[in-house]
């Protein structure tokens, strides 16, 4: 009895401090290591400072060789499919050049490289705007490795972050998704009526030393890593390829490149 | 100091009648809740903190585990003892205490606390509500 009530009031000591001030928790908790709860990373999870990836376009002629990784990513996300349009959520989606590259398109573009189909997602800006726009700090970059990821349950659906996502990346549930979900996978929660959402880059997935889903859907055709590690897979194919990222000059320098 | 009567007689009527509820259902108490551990939870033996803390903090701690999951992208949790567990709601507390229906709801109907962990979070007992 005695032992619990006094982990009980440490834990209370504890939560004020955190509360207070972060810094003065992290030293508490290293400081107390062996005695007082602490959180860690997963011996397995995958470490960077900033995840990027590398869309090798070339690899894709139509649009129904998109399918399986679209399909990876709703699968393990629980996207609802909507009949109606307006409701759509999407996370990973195919569009046309025009579309993902509307500042760069030359005249007498190559028609091939034009017709191709073009994966899109959450860019993961270094700078992002969204994050710079969400009164509740719901949405924001996380220092660890760069994601910029969602707080769910802080997401008062505002939408101010859509409105700021140059990329239309954000979707937003006006209806409750889970009827609209075609197969559940009750190992990821779903979202609720009102919530914004988008790509999260598979955090849950990277914690278990796993590749993005689309990543390991598409068959070597998307690349995945750190981009500040000059020795990681996506700076090798930077190196040796021109690529090219979407509305670059406005300066929200994402993390999705596009080998053309 | 005529209306000495009328006066004690009116708050007496204001008192009855103010505490209405309490001797409306005097003797009517809910039974208090008892919620049932599952096979798996008993085998275990022991939650991630001690049983009364759990009773007490477990959306204190719940609200930590998804700071520190969300936010810090630390999913691992070691306890006091050193035991260590993957902060999930979903997949760690639910693997344990699988029917929500006999536990998590027993209380929070009892105390009338509408969660909305169930709005995204999915109970795995039933799967689809
Ligand atoms: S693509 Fe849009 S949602 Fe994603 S980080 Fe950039 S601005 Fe934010
Ligand atoms: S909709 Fe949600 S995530 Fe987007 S800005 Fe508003 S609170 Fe933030």
């Amino acid at each position: 009895m005695d032992s619990s009530r006094r982990s009980v009031l440490k834990f209370f000591g504890l939560t004020a401090l955190g509360l207070a001030s972060r810094p003065v928790f992290n030293a508490f908790a290293t400081e107390h290591g062996h005695s007082a709860m602490h959180f860690e990373k997963g011996a397995k999870a995958l470490k960077a400072k900033q995840w990027a990836m590398v869309i090798d376009t070339r690899k894709f002629e139509s649009a129904d060789e998109l399918e399986p990784i679209i399909e990876a990513c709703n699968k393990a996300h629980n996207i609802p499919q909507f009949e109606n349009k307006n409701h759509e959520i999407k996370w990973i989606w195919e569009t046309e050049y025009h579309n993902a590259f509307p500042q760069s398109p030359n005249r007498f573009l190559s028609e091939e490289a034009e017709q191709r189909p073009y994966l899109v997602l959450c860019n993961h800006c270094e700078n992002p705007p969204c994050c710079r726009a969400c009164p509740t700090q719901a949405t924001f970059k996380r220092e660890s490795d760069g994601i910029v990821i969602m707080d769910f349950h802080r997401c008062i659906g505002c939408r101010f972050c859509m409105a700021a996502c140059p990329f239309g990346s954000r979707s937003f549930n006006f209806r409750d998704p889970r009827p609209f979900i075609p197969e559940l996978n009750k190992d990821y929660p779903t979202r609720m009526k009102g919530v914004v959402e988008k790509c999260n880059f598979c955090a849950e997935r990277l914690a278990k030393g796993l590749e993005p889903a689309c990543v390991e859907a598409s068959e070597g055709a998307i690349v995945f890593g750190d981009l500040y590690d000059p020795e990681s897979e996506v700076r090798k194919l930077l190196r040796e390829n021109y690529t090219i990222r979407r509305k670059q000059s406005l300066g929200t320098e994402p993390c999705v490149y596009y080998i053309v | 100091m005529n209306d000495k009567k009328y006066i004690l007689g009116g708050l007496l009527i204001f008192i009855v009648l103010f505490a209405f509820p309490f001797w409306f259902n005097l003797g009517k108490a809910a039974p208090a809740p008892n919620p049932v551990l599952s096979e798996k939870a008993k085998a275990a033996g022991k939650c991630v903190m001690p049983t009364e803390f759990m009773r007490a903090e477990h959306m204190k701690l719940l609200g930590m585990w998804r700071r520190s999951v969300v936010r810090h992208a630390k999913r691992e949790f070691i306890n006091p003892e050193g035991k260590q567990y993957t902060m999930s709601l979903q997949n760690t507390c639910l693997n344990c205490h699988d029917n929500k229906a006999k536990f998590c709801d027993k209380c929070h109907d009892y105390a009338s606390v509408d969660v909305y962990c169930w709005d995204c979070h999915i109970d795995k007992s039933k799967g689809e509500e």
